[in-house]
């Protein structure tokens, strides 16, 4: 972990954890759905239209085709380097974001609720995602991409801090 | 209706019904908002009696609807809760924390008042993740009422309050309506609103009739007569026509919105706006939740040396009007408000002296600005350049460019933040400036944002979290180890076992905490 200020970058340390590396094969399987999603139907008109197709069409086929796949390849491995996760006594810290970075600080004794979900791509790969919620509309805190079983154990020990801290949190 | 089985308190507390009254207010209601249908129906149907069975079959069914909403609605409010039972094939059943209730809105419409009646209005400080979860309403109570309500539901005390010496107790006065404000009315966006939808009507007219303008006989004569003059005459007629309209209408929405108009602290410790002439609205905000306040300038008002003040509070509805403490007003007048509101200093909270953000924010502040404006400059050259009809589009629009960059410049002078004793101010935005000052200990979490390209100049936005408002305020475009120093500061401890060094860390906004000798250069 490096302790040394990138220039530029907020002088924050990384948090100490990383999600669960299972996570990239999510990432990229959520892209090539995506992929599937915006080519098929491009190539269903092509087909369907033969000969008659208009030229362009078959150029951005290719070019969605393109542009998801290398996605695909370069930014899952990424997102996992630069996603990380920390829960200490007094907060919950975050960062994520890939060409927007977003550092994120809560204070446990200002949780309301903490929710885990398994989407059904996440349970092929046994992940989860916990979100943090506060009493702010724009609070939401989201650790994407962790280990199914690490994070159970996460919403077990922070919903227990919060129910041992007194207040509305608000 | 079935006896609550759920929570039976300790004593047990009556159940209340809405007023008698709503078994007519109620119906009314619905049959004014079926009023052109029936019309439609009958009109159309043209002495057809099943038309007229139709017809009374809606209003019957109108009336039993009201008559089942009155039957089936009931709340209580007990020593901790305000329980709010309603509906009958769906039946729901709301139950709110006393101690989370932040604002109670009186609101009395037309009909309402008519029958001396009124719709209240809770908002609560519930996570709004939940849409319309945040607020339960009462349509409606009696105006004593709802007056015992606005009472009870605000007051900290547990026991239910309003005793009779507390009731008659007269609110402090911190501002009431001054006519000369209505000056401001034409400078506020709901104006420049009327002025785009009345032209964009006045055109949809002449489009739906299929009609050019020289169709109409008297214009056509008049075109004639202005034939000979120039065109410029013509758009500065029709333009002072429709601007009349507009300010004539924004005087008139100013009239009914704010008519009596009176800001009160009242005694069970909240802020209480009234005003209204149709329809009267009373908004009070619990003064211990309160977070902070904003001045909001849009850009016409600013010009005028106008401004309004909004309280930041949870449970404010998220409307246009949300939280506003006052109609537009002097800019002075403003930043009074919002210091007689939040008890501090106009220097601690929104007068505060700003500290300028650096350079690198005024390049990004143009470029962002400027490059959109660019991008259309070269489309609309595009643009003219195949349609040979529409060649003065791509010179024209070389106005947008100026335009974009004073816009940009503007928006950099307005950017400024400061941490004061127990503030964090910040203020930003040129069309809409607001300036923020929120209670450092309503902040419960920060967010860093950084993009690829503020990373690339050291920027970073600032983002501090709160339950209150719009649950968060930027601080655009500072330098990155400011911005971390600035959060740092506002709430001690929380950031610094993640701070990079934590060592050397200048307190650089914590040693400035007493506010009047700070300076907003650096």
């Amino acid at each position: 972990m490096a302790t040394a200020t990138v220039p530029g970058q907020p002088p924050l340390r990384p948090p100490a954890h990383q999600v669960s590396p299972r996570a990239v094969r999510w990432w990229q399987l959520n892209a090539l759905l995506t992929l599937l999603v915006l080519t098929v139907p491009q190539v269903v008109v092509l087909l369907a239209l033969g000969p008659n197709a208009p030229s362009w069409l078959a150029i951005t086929a290719g070019a969605t085709a393109v542009v998801v796949a290398g996605y695909a390849l370069v930014v899952p491995p990424l997102l996992y380097r630069i996603h990380r996760w920390e829960i200490t006594d007094e907060a919950v810290y975050t960062l994520s974001g890939w060409l927007v970075r977003e550092w994120r600080i809560a204070p446990i004794s200002r949780v309301q609720t903490v929710d885990t979900e398994h989407g059904p791509l996440q349970q092929l790969f046994k992940l989860a995602t916990v979100t943090v919620t506060t009493a702010s509309a724009r609070g939401p805190v989201k650790i994407r991409g962790l280990a199914a079983d690490d994070a159970a154990e996460l919403a077990r020990t922070l919903t227990e801090t919060t129910q041992a801290t007194p207040g509305d949190a608000t | 209706m079935s006896t609550d089985t759920t929570t039976p308190p300790a004593i047990e507390t009556p159940w209340r019904r809405l007023d008698k009254r709503m078994l007519v207010v109620g119906p009314l209601n619905s049959l004014g908002r079926l009023l052109p249908v029936v019309a439609l129906l009958l009109i159309t149907g043209q002495g057809d009696v099943t038309r007229l069975w139709i017809a009374l079959a809606a209003a019957v069914l109108v009336v039993a609807a009201g008559v089942l909403r009155w039957r089936t609605t009931r709340y209580r409010i007990t020593a901790d809760r305000v329980e709010l039972h309603s509906g009958w094939l769906r039946r729901e059943r709301r139950s709110v924390p006393r101690d989370r209730i932040r604002t109670v809105d009186l609101t009395v419409r037309l009909l309402h008042r008519a029958f001396g009646l009124s719709l209240v209005r809770v908002g609560t400080a519930s996570g709004d993740s939940f849409a319309d979860a945040g607020s339960l309403s009462l349509d409606a109570v009696s105006k004593a009422e709802a007056d015992r309500l606005r009472r009870a539901l605000l007051d900290r005390s547990p026991v239910a309050a309003g005793t009779a010496a507390e009731a008659a107790a007269p609110g402090q006065e911190i501002a009431r309506l001054d006519w000369a404000w209505l000056r401001f009315a034409p400078l506020t966006f709901s104006s420049l609103a009327g002025v785009g939808a009345l032209g964009a009507a006045v055109f949809n007219l002449f489009n739906e009739l299929g009609l050019g303008p020289r169709d109409i006989g008297a214009v056509d004569a008049a075109a004639d007569r202005l034939a000979g003059t120039p065109i410029w005459l013509g758009i500065a007629v029709l333009g002072s026509a429709v601007l009349a309209t507009a300010v004539v209408g924004a005087l008139v929405v100013f009239a009914e919105r704010w008519f009596a108009y009176q800001l009160t602290r009242e005694p069970d410790g909240t802020l209480r706006v009234r005003r209204g002439l149709l329809t009267r609205r009373s908004l009070s905000v619990s003064e211990q939740r309160l977070r902070g306040a904003e001045i909001v300038e849009p850009l016409l008002l600013r010009a005028g040396k106008g401004a309004q003040c909004r309280a930041l509070s949870t449970g404010l509805s998220r409307d246009a009007q949300g939280g506003a403490l006052q109609p537009p007003v002097p800019r002075g007048e403003a930043h009074r408000v919002a210091s007689a509101a939040l008890r501090a200093h106009p220097l601690e909270i929104t007068q505060a002296p700003l500290r300028a953000h650096p350079p690198a924010a005024r390049v990004r502040r143009l470029s962002r600005s400027v490059v959109p404006a660019v991008v259309l400059v070269a489309v609309a050259f595009g643009v003219g350049a195949t349609v040979p009809a529409a060649s003065w589009l791509g010179p024209a629009s070389l106005l947008l460019v100026p335009l974009a960059a004073l816009l940009g410049l503007d928006r950099y002078r307005n950017l400024g933040h400061e941490l004061t004793g127990r503030y964090l101010v910040a203020r930003q935005g040129s069309l809409q400036r607001r300036t923020v000052a929120l209670q450092r200990s309503g902040v419960i979490g920060w967010t860093f944002r950084q993009s690829l390209f503020q990373r690339r100049s050291g920027l970073v936005s600032v983002e501090a979290i709160t339950a209150a408002g719009e649950g968060g305020y930027t601080v655009l475009d500072v330098a990155a180890p400011d911005g971390v120093a600035l959060a740092d500061a506002a709430i001690p401890h929380l950031l610094t076992p993640f701070l990079a060094l934590p060592t050397a860390h200048d307190h650089d906004h914590g040693s400035r905490v007493p506010p009047h000798g700070a300076h907003p250069t650096d």
